[in-house]
C-alpha cells in the first residue's frame, strides 16, 4: 500500500468516516479531529512507518510538519520516510 | 466554623530540601531544571526535569525503613519532619485521636513501579521483593506520616492529577474548619520521573524539550518536577493558645469540574473556582493582591486562566500580580498544589512575591503582570493558589496575611 493510502487510512479510522470521504483538501477539523485526535493520529502514523514526527502540541506552527491538510500531512510523511 | 491556620511548612523540591532554601531560590528566580539524570534516559525525547539534586535518603533513613518507602513516601516524610518540627506540635492521648493526614498524589509509587517491571518484563524474572504493593501503594506516604507522628485521626490520599494537592488541603482544611479534628497533616508528594513517568508524558507532546516559560509567547510546554510539601493546620484558637508562630490563615476554597475534557482545560471551569474560593472566603475580588497560577507553560493552560482571571477579576485583573513558579520547580503533578503554596505563605508574610522566570516576550493572550524574571516585593493581604487538573478538575484556594 503507498503512503497516501495508508495515511488516508488511518485518518478516516480516527475520524471514524470511510476512506473515500476523506479528501486530499480536508483539514483535521473538517473531519471532526480534535487535539486529542491530532496525537493518537500522529501516534499510529510513527508506528505504521517507523519513522519519528516532530510534532509540539504546543506550538504547531512552529513544526516543519505542516498538518493544515491531508495533503500537507501526507507530504510531510513521504519526505520523512524517504529521509 | 473555625478559623484555619498554618503553623508548619517542610518540602523538598528540586529548588531545595526544606523550605528556607526554597524560598530562598524562589526569590533569586532560581532554576531547578536542568539535564535528567536517570536510566535510560538516552531513550527519552524528553531529557530535561526539575529532579531533586543531592539527596542521600541512605543517610536519612535506616534499611528497614528504605525498603518500604518510595522516592515519592521518603519526600513526604522529609517535609513532614521539617512541618512538624516547626509545628512544635506534640501528639498524644485526644489530638493523636484525632489528628490525620491528608496528601494528594496522583502516580503512587512510580519508581517502585518502573523498576519492578523491569525485574520482570526486561529481566525476565518471575520473582519481585515482597514490598512492592505497600510501597507503591499512593496512601503510602500518608500512611507513614501517620505511623511516624502517631496520628490516628482521618488519613488518605486524593488522586486529581495536577490539582491533587488543592484537593487535598482542601478536606484538610474542612476538617479543621468544621471542627472534627484541631490539627491535620496535608500536602502533597510526587515522584514520576522515572524513564516510564517520563515517557508516558511525552506521548501526549505537551512537553517542552528546553525550558517551562508560563505566559511568554515563547513558551513550548510544561516539564516535570518532583518533590513534595507538607503544612500544620491547625485551629486558630488551639494555636493561639500555645503560642505557635502562625505563618498565614487559609480562608477558603473552591472546587469545580469542567465536564467537558479530559486534557483541555475549561476557562468557565477555571473561573467558577476561582470566583468560589472568593465567595468562600468572604472576601471581595479588590482584596486579592496576588495569584500563584497554576501556569503549566502549555499553550492550552496559560491562555486560558488569563481569560479566567480576567473573567473574575474585571478590572482589578490588571492590578494584581500573578506569577508561576512552575518555571523553577517544575511541574510536580500530584505535588505541585502543596510546593506552590509555599510561594503564596511567602507573599503574604514576607511581602515578596516569587517570579515567573524564563519570561522572554509578552503573549496578547497572557496580558497580566506576571512578575516577570525577578522576584518582587510588594505587601499582599489575601493570595491565591490555582490548581486545574487533566480531567478538568479545579481546586482554588484563598489565603490570608495574619
Amino acid at each position: 500500500m503507498d503512503v497516501k493510502k495508508q495515511v488516508i487510512a488511518i485518518i478516516a479510522e480516527q475520524a471514524v468516516l470511510e476512506p473515500s470521504d476523506v479528501s486530499m483538501e480536508s483539514t483535521l477539523e473538517d473531519l471532526g479531529i480534535d487535539s486529542l485526535g491530532l496525537v493518537e493520529s500522529i501516534f499510529a502514523i510513527e508506528e505504521a512507518f517507523d519513522i519519528s514526527i516532530p510534532f509540539n502540541a504546543n506550538e504547531p506552527e512552529k513544526s516543519d510538519f505542516d498538518i493544515s491538510s491531508v495533503a500537507t500531512i501526507i507530504a510531510g510523511i513521504e519526505q520523512l520516510v524517504n529521509a | 466554623m473555625k478559623r484555619v491556620v498554618i503553623t508548619g511548612a517542610g518540602t523538598i523540591n528540586a529548588l531545595g530540601h526544606d523550605v528556607p532554601q526554597t524560598l530562598a531560590a524562589m526569590r533569586e528566580g532560581k532554576c531547578g531544571i536542568g539535564e535528567l539524570s536517570l536510566r535510560d534516559v538516552d531513550r527519552l525525547a524528553v531529557k530535561i526535569g526539575a529532579q531533586v539534586r543531592g539527596f542521600e535518603p541512605d543517610k536519612i533513613f535506616n534499611r528497614q525503613q528504605l525498603a518500604l518507602y518510595d522516592r515519592f513516601t521518603q519526600f513526604a516524610l522529609v517535609a513532614a519532619r521539617e512541618a512538624l518540627a516547626q509545628s512544635g506540635l506534640e501528639f498524644s492521648g485526644e489530638l493523636s485521636a484525632k489528628t490525620g493526614v491528608v496528601l494528594g498524589n496522583s502516580g503512587g509509587g512510580m519508581q517502585t513501579l518502573d523498576e519492578n517491571y523491569r525485574t520482570v518484563y526486561e529481566d525476565g524474572k518471575n520473582r519481585v521483593h515482597p514490598f512492592v504493593v505497600p510501597k507503591l501503594m499512593n496512601n503510602a506516604a500518608a500512611s507513614h506520616i501517620s505511623m511516624e507522628f502517631n496520628l490516628k485521626g482521618p488519613s488518605f490520599t486524593v488522586a486529581s492529577a495536577c490539582a491533587s494537592s488543592n484537593h487535598a488541603m482542601a478536606q484538610a482544611f474542612q476538617m479543621v474548619r468544621h471542627a472534627m479534628s484541631p490539627v491535620m497533616i496535608t500536602g502533597g508528594a510526587e515522584s514520576m520521573l522515572c524513564f516510564g513517568g517520563v515517557k508516558a508524558w511525552e506521548g501526549l507532546r505537551v512537553m517542552s524539550k528546553d525550558a517551562c516559560r508560563p505566559f511568554s509567547a515563547t513558551r513550548n510546554g510544561m516539564v516535570q518536577g518532583e518533590g513534595a510539601g507538607v503544612f500544620v493546620f491547625e485551629e486558630y484558637e488551639h494555636a493561639k493558645a500555645r503560642g505557635a508562630e502562625i505563618l498565614a490563615e487559609v480562608i477558603g476554597f473552591a472546587m469545580t469540574s469542567d465536564a467537558a475534557d479530559i486534557v483541555m482545560p475549561s476557562r468557565q471551569g477555571a473561573s467558577r473556582a476561582i470566583s468560589g474560593a472568593l465567595a468562600d472566603a468572604r472576601i471581595n475580588r479588590e482584596e486579592v493582591g496576588y495569584i500563584n497560577a497554576h501556569g503549566t507553560g502549555t499553550a492550552a493552560n496559560d491562555k486560558t486562566e488569563c481569560s479566567a482571571v480576567a473573567d473574575v477579576f474585571g478590572p482589578h485583573a490588571d492590578k494584581l500580580m500573578i506569577s508561576s513558579t512552575k518555571s523553577m520547580h517544575g511541574h510536580l503533578i500530584g505535588g505541585t498544589g502543596a510546593v506552590e503554596l509555599l510561594a503564596c505563605i511567602m507573599a503574604l508574610r514576607d511581602g515578596v512575591i516569587a517570579p515567573t522566570i524564563g519570561y522572554e516576550e509578552a503573549d496578547p493572550e497572557c496580558e497580566m503582570d506576571v512578575v516577570p524574571n525577578q522576584a518582587r516585593e510588594a505587601q499582599v493581604d489575601v493570595a491565591l493558589s490555582n490548581a486545574f487538573a487533566f480531567g478538568g478538575l479545579n481546586a482554588v484556594m484563598a489565603l490570608r496575611r495574619v
